[in-house]
């Protein structure tokens, strides 16, 4: 890489890039304890993988100002790993959902992304806002109504400070206020330090203590695939933002492979696996957060306050981190998809749905996103398999010409054979391809069996105007299927 | 007097009104029309959401800005489009201070009463930090 553009990524913007750096770590704190309680694991493991994941991806990341740590989305995947064998499996899982990013990366697989429509993106981030409200609602269970206050009280703040000051993320002063509240008003009510550990140490190298065997691999495997595309489609679709935003280009290649070490740095520290974050990145880029200085600030500050802090942050109130985390959703959701929903073509409606509906089942965006792609590649070559043939009857009734329209493919080939009058009075029949395209060794086989067909009844049959690609394939495979009896 | 005039617009209904009082204000001095329609962040998501790739994003963009393009297109006065990313005021603001314009028209509406209330006015914003005259079509 040139010297230049090194030095404009890390030292072009260093004001912007250290105050935008801070901001963001102030306001990574609460959402890394939050998705570490959502995955079911101390806060120690969100808070060193949104430390390990930022100074990685800042260093080998292809979307500088971009901010990545531990994410809702992939927390979500974790549950049942995390549940059913422990930490020690999610580490190991971490670690290989790095490899398999990296190898996305080098393949430049970020191109799939292409094939994963808008209508699954906006599923996707809806399933994820609503996964992430349902999940706060088990803290509700059993609480009493100073509960219910307290979560008010931080959405409040949260939205209505603003107003007052951006200089400092809303989100700090509800958890700050929130929490004096707590401790010097002697309410008692549920803390972080309740739910799981808080260390004031730095992260250690250690390598996950399990068998290396092919069991553990068959085990970790699943959730490392879960976890590979939802955060590689997390990535992309915040660096799309983030470009958009600040009307830059970035290396998508280059940051599925920074995703892929990043990841499997913060598994050996003892991390979770993370992805970019929507919500973070708009924040650093609104607070004038530019280059890769401001990840890697937001890092190092987020480690800094949690060694300083750590006695504080055990203490802050569940209800607060619920607050957090609704504000997280509702900022997540995409409205307009629900004002506008009416106004889309009904397969866009049906596919989002469908996405949102899946990842509400399964509890897995990844296989929202799947059934979503799947389902939309099924409207899409239903769309696409609707031939129109059109004929008119020529010297004096004794040759008909078929116009046929439209794209000759497997899934189009059986309703387009049926268009033909096969039983007809005239000698001779053109049908015109001029307005088609042939795709599929199918497509060369109806047209076979449409000239059987036809000769079967004595009707001379020709094909013209067709295209050079089509021509081509017709050339290649074109009598096969009549030679071998078919 | 008013020769460099800036029209913040949105290509919303609302701000066509700011669009003619910006026209007749710039075919009186003779002056030139710079549009600008700033995308915020949430805008930004959800036209990266909604659209596939770059241009068409674009083209959406210049599509929302039509009906004030038409307007422009139909008077005399000399006029540019400026598609810019950030906050609305602060940026509208920025883009004024800095290149030295002589007036500023924006519409005072936009968002509903809940979202002035969180968010502030836009048009209250940029006529506070503005260096030029500022006229505010309600």
């Amino acid at each position: 890489m040139k010297i230049e553009t090194l030095k404009r990524e890390w030292v072009g913007n260093i004001r912007g890039d250290v105050l935008a750096g801070m901001v963001v770590a102030l306001a990574l704190i609460p959402e890394a304890i939050a998705f570490s309680i959502i995955a079911g694991v101390d806060p120690m493991v969100g808070l060193y993988a949104s430390f390990c994941i930022a100074i990685v991806i800042s260093i080998v990341g292809g979307r500088p100002g971009m901010i990545s740590a531990a994410t809702g989305a992939m927390a979500l995947l974790m549950v049942t790993l995390i549940a059913e064998h422990g930490l020690q499996y999610l580490l190991a899982a971490t670690i290989l959902t790095g490899v398999i990013q990296i190898l996305f990366g080098v393949f430049k697989l970020s191109r799939v992304m292409k094939f994963v429509p808008r209508s699954v993106m906006v599923g996707f981030v809806n399933a994820l806002a609503i996964l992430i409200f349902q999940a706060q609602l088990t803290h509700f269970v059993g609480e009493t109504w100073i509960m219910y206050a307290l979560v008010a009280l931080t959405l409040a703040i949260i939205y209505i400070f603003p107003r007052v000051t951006k200089a400092v993320p809303s989100t700090l002063v509800a958890i700050i206020i929130i929490t004096s509240i707590t401790i010097f008003g002697n309410i008692d009510s549920k803390t972080v330090g309740d739910l799981g550990n808080l260390t004031q140490q730095l992260p250690v190298f250690l390598i996950p203590s399990i068998p290396f065997n092919l069991e553990t691999l068959m085990i970790i495997l699943p959730y490392s695939l879960s976890l590979a595309i939802v955060g590689l489609t997390e990535t992309l679709l915040t660096a799309n933002i983030v470009d958009d935003m600040t009307d830059t280009e970035s290396n998508k290649n280059r940051e599925s492979r920074g995703q892929g070490i990043a990841n499997i740095v913060a598994g050996f520290f003892g991390g979770m696996a993370g992805c970019a974050m929507i919500g973070q990145s708009g924040i650093n880029v609104k607070s004038g957060g530019r280059g890769r200085l401001s990840t890697f600030i937001a890092g190092v500050f987020l480690m800094i306050l949690i060694i300083v802090l750590g006695d504080l942050l055990v203490q802050i109130p569940m209800a607060a981190l619920v607050g957090v985390m609704f504000m997280v959703s509702i900022g997540t959701f995409d409205w307009s998809s629900l004002t506008n929903l009416h106004k889309l073509p009904k397969t866009d409606a049906v596919v989002m749905l469908t996405t949102v509906a899946i990842v509400l089942v399964t509890h897995d965006l990844s296989k929202g996103v799947l059934a979503g792609v799947l389902l939309s590649a099924i409207f899409f070559a239903a769309k696409i398999s609707k031939v129109k043939v059109t004929d008119e009857l020529v010297h004096e009734s004794t040759k008909r010409i078929y116009y046929v329209h439209g794209q000759l493919f497997f899934a189009s080939v059986n309703d387009f054979v049926k268009k033909f009058a096969y039983v007809d009075s005239v000698r001779e029949v053109e049908i015109d391809l001029s307005n088609a395209h042939l795709w599929d060794d199918s497509a060369i086989g109806a047209l076979d069996k449409i000239e059987m067909k036809f000769e079967q009844n004595n009707i001379q049959i020709i094909y013209s105007g067709l295209n050079k690609d089509s021509a081509r394939l017709k050339n290649k495979i074109g009598g096969l299927s009549k030679a071998s009896g078919h | 007097m008013f020769e460099k005039i800036v029209l913040a617009s949105d290509g919303s209904e609302h701000s066509l009104r700011s669009t003619t009082h910006a026209i007749e204000l710039a075919e009186k001095f003779n002056g030139t029309i710079d549009v600008v329609y700033v995308v915020d962040g949430q805008t930004a998501k959800s036209d990266v959401l909604h659209n596939n790739g770059k241009l068409e994003i674009a083209k959406k963009r210049h599509e929302k800005m039509k009906p004030v393009v038409d307007l422009l297109e139909r008077s005399d006065v000399e006029y540019s489009i400026h598609i810019l990313h950030g906050e609305a005021g602060p940026t509208i603001v920025e883009f004024t201070n800095e290149n030295g314009f002589d007036c500023v028209v924006i519409g005072s509406r936009g968002l509903n009463d809940l979202q002035t209330f969180i968010l502030g006015s836009v048009s209250h914003k940029v006529a506070k930090r503005v260096n030029c005259p500022v006229l505010i079509v309600k």
